[in-house]
């Protein structure tokens, strides 16, 4: 677009190196903070205490790397950030198993299986993307208590499927939507019953949409903070929690090259998936926000 | 069982295939249930139990002596209430104002045909997909007055500079600011790249024939067709703004003092830490009227639009 008004003079060749100029100044500016941590994680602290954000290690060390994963203390305990990192995973991975599966079903049922009410049901559902979760931190402490899964991996995942449903529903509810309903009703002229149109119809060409929705709940749940910091016990604790607990623990000689070594551990895997799928990634991002 | 699609047939085969045919027919509702089971109770449920713990005078552990509006009118004279709720206007209002700004630019500049585009797509918007205790973290240590960005421009020869807003109470919010900034400007500039591509090539063809210049062109065609998207972009900015809980931790902790408190700091530290339940479930509600207060215009407005076509 805007390119037709194109003139080879010295002034649109002027605003063309100033438009780059400007383009990747400002690519500079994002990428600052990330090569900051890296280079921080990869210096001794020696280089670090002479100061310098972006002057270059003397020697490339690992050390900084190895004492996040394995020895650096979070709050009491020791253990550095592997614990929690497995922690965030056990958490993850059937979390955002469930909460996909069942908004796909529900994304089923209210565009092919329409009922009375559907339309009421899906709005009441969708306000769960909206609530702030201050107003559910308490009754849901309290739940999970009785429920006996205070401080519990299971507790957690309980959590973050509840409020991940609202999500993945609107995920695939748009995305069926536009799968023609003639399908269906063929399938079901064949003698095809609800399972069976949903296993053999609607999953094999849910590809797409599943990708986005697994991307999204993962990065949402890998990411949170405040779930984990309400209802996690010592044992149960996801990598984000540790990694604010191993931050501003005060004992000893503070060592920011273990900091951001820990922070980038933290990061990774959120920022790989990101690199690898970010077309999905944005496609959540928009799809979760602008018609959510 | 193409029967159970059509009309009843006679009342022998009706009766025969009564029982597949009732389950068949409320299978569909009997598998969304669940989710809306889930939703009442956990939604909206647990919002009306908040609700009556804010009536109550609970502490350290919810009991139910109501109170009436007492944890109300406790939260409106309290002082870091205040302070949290006049953060959150000011905080909230420059994040979205930047991030509009900054996001519309990079869009613009970016949709002239950039060489690498790609590339430098993928850079503006990869801080969102980082934790915000991240990027709290990094900003942390960036903003360090000690060894972050001030000593390094101190370190060029610049031995005047100072850039010590995040042990300066006044200034701190900014550094909030900056970080989120940071963030989600890459997502804005998503969003209007997005909205951009969608505009009819052919307004911007008759325009150009018309002798009107870039940025006439800019101002009277694009930005004007570009309202819905800063709609949106504004709604889930607020939405973020509000929220806003992760990054404060990991950046400020709230400090120096309580001078960078949003109302989600404030509510976890009186409903977790220092035993006001009663209190910390009065600012709850008083941030999900926030986010009503955002989400009803912009649902109607929404509506009304589809309804006109």
């Amino acid at each position: 677009m805007a390119n037709m008004v194109r003139r080879h003079t010295t002034s649109a060749r002027l605003w063309r190196t100033g438009l780059y100029t400007l383009l990747i100044v400002a690519a500079l500016v994002y990428l600052l903070p990330l090569v900051v941590m890296l280079l921080t994680s990869l210096k001794p602290l020696d280089d670090i205490r002479a100061g310098g954000l972006l002057s270059l290690p003397s020697t490339i060390s690992f050390e900084a790397w190895s004492k996040a994963w394995g020895s650096a203390c979070t709050g009491m305990r020791c253990n550095g950030m592997s614990g929690y990192f497995l922690n965030s995973i056990a958490i993850v991975v059937p979390a955002v198993a469930i909460s996909s599966f069942v908004g796909a079903l529900n994304g089923y049922v209210l565009t092919k299986w329409r009922f009375r009410g559907a339309n009421l049901c899906f709005a009441l559902l969708l306000f769960g993307c909206f609530v702030p979760f201050q107003v559910v931190l308490m009754p849901m402490a309290r739940t999970l208590g009785w429920l006996g899964l205070a401080s519990s991996t299971s507790g957690l995942v309980l959590v973050h499927v509840v409020y991940g449903i609202a999500f993945t529903t609107l995920f695939f509810r748009n995305y069926y939507v536009s799968i023609p309903d003639e399908m269906i009703a063929a399938a079901k002229l064949d003698g095809a019953g609800f399972w069976r149109i949903f296993w053999r119809i609607l999953l094999p060409v849910s590809g797409p949409i599943i990708t986005v929705t697994v991307i999204w709940q993962f990065t949402q749940i890998w990411n949170d903070f405040l779930f984990g910091v309400s209802f996690a016990g010592f044992d149960s604790q996801p990598v984000t929690v540790a990694l604010n607990n191993m931050v501003n623990t005060s004992t000893g000689v503070k060592e920011y090259n273990v900091d951001m070594a820990a922070a980038m551990i933290a990061a990774l895997p959120t920022l790989v998936v990101y690199v690898l799928a970010g077309k999905y990634f944005v496609r959540g991002l928009t799809a979760g926000s602008v018609k959510g | 069982m193409p029967s159970n699609v059509s009309a009843p047939a006679s009342g022998e085969r009706r009766h025969r295939r009564s029982l597949a045919g009732h389950i068949e027919r409320v299978l569909p509702r009997l598998v969304i249930a669940p989710s809306l089971g889930v939703a009442l109770f956990f939604v909206y449920g647990y919002m009306l139990w908040t609700f009556l713990l804010s009536l109550t005078n609970s502490r350290m552990l919810p009991q139910y002596d109501f109170v009436g509006f007492a944890q109300y009118a406790r939260l409106f004279a309290n002082e870091r209430w205040h302070v949290a709720a006049t953060n959150l206007v000011v905080f909230g209002g420059l994040f979205i104002v930047s991030c509009l700004v900054i996001g519309l630019l990079l869009a613009i500049f970016l949709d002239q045909r950039i060489r690498q585009e790609g590339t430098l797509r993928t850079i503006y918007l990869y801080p969102m997909a980082l934790s915000l205790i991240v990027t709290g973290v990094v900003w942390r240590w960036l903003l360090n007055p000690g060894l972050g960005i001030q000593a390094m421009v101190r370190g060029w020869g610049f031995e005047d500079f100072t850039f010590n807003w995040l042990v300066d109470s006044d200034m701190a919010i900014y550094t909030l600011v900056i970080a989120a900034v940071w963030q989600a400007s890459g997502f804005v500039m998503a969003l209007f790249l997005a909205g951009l591509r969608s505009i009819d090539d052919s307004l911007f063809q008759a325009a150009a024939l018309d002798g009107a210049s870039l940025p006439r062109i800019y101002t009277r065609i694009v930005l004007p067709s570009l309202r819905p998207v800063v709609f949106s972009a504004v709604m889930i900015l607020a939405h973020i703004a509000i929220k806003s809980f992760d990054l404060v931790m990991a950046l400020t902790g709230g400090g120096p003092g309580y001078a960078t408190d949003l109302p989600a700091t404030f509510m976890y530290a009186h409903t977790f830490t220092r035993g006001q339940i009663g209190l910390g479930s009065a600012s709850a509600i008083m941030m999900l009227c926030g986010v009503l207060a955002i989400l009803v215009p912009y649902l109607y407005s929404e509506l009304r639009g589809q309804r006109h076509g």
